[in-house]
């Protein structure tokens, strides 16, 4: 992108103290880490508002500035905490280099429009730096898994030799006692066996529901959409203590067919909901058109208004899907312990041994769930696509 | 021909007759424990040497131990029992029998005598604290420390005390989230006599005096929930003294091997062992009856004891206690029963504690929320 704005160098005391100030922010990373925040927050601070004033005013030479200082923070960084302390000091200092220097010449400009007031160019950064804030704040506990599943310890710890890179401190035996022990087995057996049922029984009712729903002459149309969706409004607690009871004086309770049920009533609302605000977009002239040349209903549905609503249909599928792989408290009434779930596996090693085959597991079910979501997108733009292509 | 005819005919009567017994009993149990390392050892120890001998009959764990009155008094009122066995500890298995959700045992006649004859009732001796309960282990509430702090200058805890002495010893500690065994502390090192405890907890002073005893490591102070938590703060360094069950704090120790040692001074007693769910029907209880006469027998609540550093609840299993399974190493030692260990010990008064949980949880509670 070319700059929109002429850029000019700024005055020491606009860009130094901001310097200062996320040297601050920082300095209470590393701080804490070290024990003290506070000392943390002063020295930060101190230390990068000397280092921006050193870097402008004396040194001014910018491709030295910035790699001395990357330089600088990796020794720092390795005599404060080994090789993993030196490549985040590596990472910080390429940070502060290219802030000071973004800062001073005036780049943060170069991309906007002229006319903007600085309030509102500070308003655009922030609100960038929030975004990062809060997909930092989801994200960094899922990726934090991941590396301690391959922990050599039976323990929740960033063991010493893990943080020195040693491949001692790393092994495979969480995976392996996933792999190998029974219980986990069974668990992913059941799940495996119950999820896709419960699916398939939730997109065919609750396709089934939704084109009706929207046919304009069914009476009380809002009130039956209301109570099919009520799983999705209702504490689940209660629904499943209500399912417990209720499954118990007909039998189905501690039974597969129990939890199937359970779990496709679940899903339902998804699947409602999402092919309901695909069949808004539906041209109903189509359906008449088919009838006229002679298409039974049946016909009608699979060859015309299926294939049109089905983006609403797979992704209702896959919160169905998702719904019953992550569920543990209706299971954990209506199943018994023959049904035992992945979900219920987890909860128990969580609860009763804190023990990293959970990491294990949870970085394999981010990995699948990741797989299923690039999977699906890709068939959904492959879908636009060919109907793209394909004429009127 | 006619050979084989006879063959298979004699093999068939062998069949049926082994068969008599088994007819009337159902192959399918659902057990219920703890799970983790203790579930494990009631599978090497009981279950997997029964299901040797009787290949018909499959096993069901549930891990819901810990909720089992609750979901017991559910399974009740649904009229539906789903459980055959159910592991409890002393104090639930009081509650359950108090309210009639546990079948009331005649000791005598449902289990098997020791191998030099002495009654079941006798052998388990004072562990069967109710009519509905079936002791397996005896465990207890003890510390655990590390023993690689620096600050400590050198010095190791010796006394239960040692946990209120924020100066000799800094650091955070983790204790129970709840009054029991907490109080019981907290009375000895301010200076109550052992057995004045639950009498002095009786009266106002005495709850107000032990939670002022723990206010002055209130701050200092991680309330953990489940057994497993200790041992994890204990291996992150997160605490450096902390109480737990002593099979865990074993497991971190000599499994896990890591820097934690045992403090055994004034270690709680506790009993865990089986139940049985009232109603079932008669085929279900005949299975249920037959592995429990197995599961509790001398020699099997021994085994027991290679798996988890838990004393066996029978006297005539404590002789036959030998080396951990896998590690070679010698158990007693390692038994909170063990005289070494045993030297100074509170008996919990779980009467006692019936009658006044209710109370005192919510006192304990309130004191934590402040």
């Amino acid at each position: 992108m070319s700059a929109l704005t002429p850029i000019s160098r700024k005055p020491v005391s606009f860009y130094v103290p901001v310097v200062a100030a996320a040297g601050a922010f920082a300095g209470l990373l590393v701080g804490t880490a070290q024990g003290s925040g506070l000392l943390g927050i002063v020295i930060g601070a101190a230390l990068l508002g000397a280092i921006a004033w050193l870097l402008t005013q004396v040194l001014d030479n910018e491709k030295l500035g910035r790699w001395g200082l990357i330089a600088l923070f990796v020794i720092a960084g390795f005599l404060m905490g080994g090789i993993a302390a030196a490549v985040i000091g590596g990472l910080f200092g390429w940070f502060f280099g290219w802030f000071t220097y973004w800062l001073y010449e005036g780049r943060y400009r170069a991309h906007l429009v002229p006319y903007l007031t600085p309030g509102q160019v500070l308003w655009h950064y922030a609100f960038r730096v929030i975004c990062g804030a809060i997909f930092m704040f989801l994200i960094t506990p899922i990726l934090v898994v991941m590396p301690l599943s391959f922990n050599a310890e039976n323990f929740f710890t960033f063991t010493p030799e893990m943080l020195r890179f040693d491949p001692a401190g790393y092994s495979l035996k969480h995976y392996r006692d996933f792999f190998t022990n029974p219980d986990w087995q069974s668990a992913m057996r059941n799940s495996l066996l119950i999820a896709p049922v419960a699916t398939l029984l939730s997109v065919s009712f609750g396709t089934l529901a939704a084109i009706g729903l929207s046919q304009s002459h069914v009476p009380a149309r809002r009130a039956i959409m209301a109570i099919l969706i009520s799983p999705m409004i209702v504490p689940l607690i209660i629904s499943a203590a209500g399912m417990y009871f209720f499954y118990s004086r007909i039998g189905l309770q501690g039974t597969y067919l129990g939890v199937v049920l359970a779990h496709a009533v679940l899903g339902i609302p998804f699947v409602i909901i999402t092919v309901t605000a695909t069949l808004v977009g539906f041209d109903r002239s189509l359906t008449r058109a088919a009838a006229n040349m002679g298409a039974n209903p049946v016909t009608t549905f699979f060859r015309v208004q299926m294939p049109l609503i089905l983006p609403g249909v797979i992704s209702g599928a896959l919160f169905a899907f998702i719904t019953s792989f992550d569920e543990v408290v209706v299971v954990l009434f209506v199943g018994s312990a023959g049904q035992k779930t992945l979900p219920w596996q987890m909860f128990i090693g969580l609860r009763e041994q804190i023990s990293p085959t959970i990491l294990a597991v949870a970085t394999i079910l981010v990995v699948v769930s990741i797989c299923l979501l690039t999977m699906v997108e890709l068939l959904r733009r492959r879908s636009e696509r060919l109907r793209g292509m394909s004429p009127g | 021909m006619k050979l084989a005819r006879t063959l298979m005919a004699t093999s068939a009567l062998t069949l049926t007759a082994g068969l008599v017994n088994a007819a009337d009993m159902v192959n399918d149990m659902t057990l219920v424990s703890w799970g983790g390392a203790y579930q494990k050892s009631q599978v090497d120890a009981y279950t997997d040497p029964y299901l040797a001998e009787h290949p018909e009959v499959s096993i069901t764990w549930d891990e819901s131990s810990a909720e089992a009155v609750a979901k017991l008094r559910a399974q009740n009122e649904a009229g539906n029992i789903t459980w055959d066995l159910v592991d409890v500890t002393i104090a639930d298995a009081m509650r359950l029998c108090d309210e009639g959700l546990a079948m009331e045992i005649d000791h005598d006649e449902m289990l098997a005598p020791a191998p030099d004859g002495t009654p079941a009732s006798e052998d388990f001796g004072n562990t069967i604290l109710s009519d509905c309960f079936i002791p397996q282990i005896v465990y207890s509430i003890t510390f655990g420390y590390r023993n690689d702090v620096d600050a400590w200058n050198g010095a190791t805890p010796t006394s239960v005390c040692d946990v209120f002495d924020l100066e000799k010893f800094p650091g955070k500690r983790s204790m129970y989230k709840g009054p029991i065994y907490n109080m019981e502390w907290a009375l000895l090192c301010d200076g109550v006599a052992k057995e004045d405890i639950y009498s002095t907890l009786e009266t106002e002073e005495g709850q107000q005096r032990a939670l002022d005893k723990l206010s002055t490591i209130k701050d200092q102070t991680i309330w953990w929930s489940a057994g497993a938590d200790t041992p994890q703060l204990l291996a992150d360094g997160e605490v450096v003294i902390g109480s737990t069950y002593n099979g865990r704090l074993f497991s971190v120790i000599a499994e896990q091997n890591q820097p934690v040692s045992m403090l055994w001074d004034a270690q709680i007693y506790d009993v865990d062992g089986w139940i049985i769910p009232e109603g079932l029907p008669e085929e279900r209880l005949a299975r249920v009856k037959d592995f429990l006469y197995y599961a509790t027998d001398t020699q099997r609540l021994a085994d027991q004891a290679k798996f988890i550093s838990y004393g066996p609840a029978r006297a005539s299993s404590g002789p036959l206690v030998g080396k951990h399974a896998t590690l070679g190493i010698e158990m007693a030692p390692h038994m909170p029963t063990d005289p070494a260990n045993a030297q100074n010990i509170i008996m919990m008064d779980f009467p006692w504690w019936a009658d006044y949980r209710d109370d005192l949880d919510a006192k304990f509670q309130a004191w934590l929320a402040k």
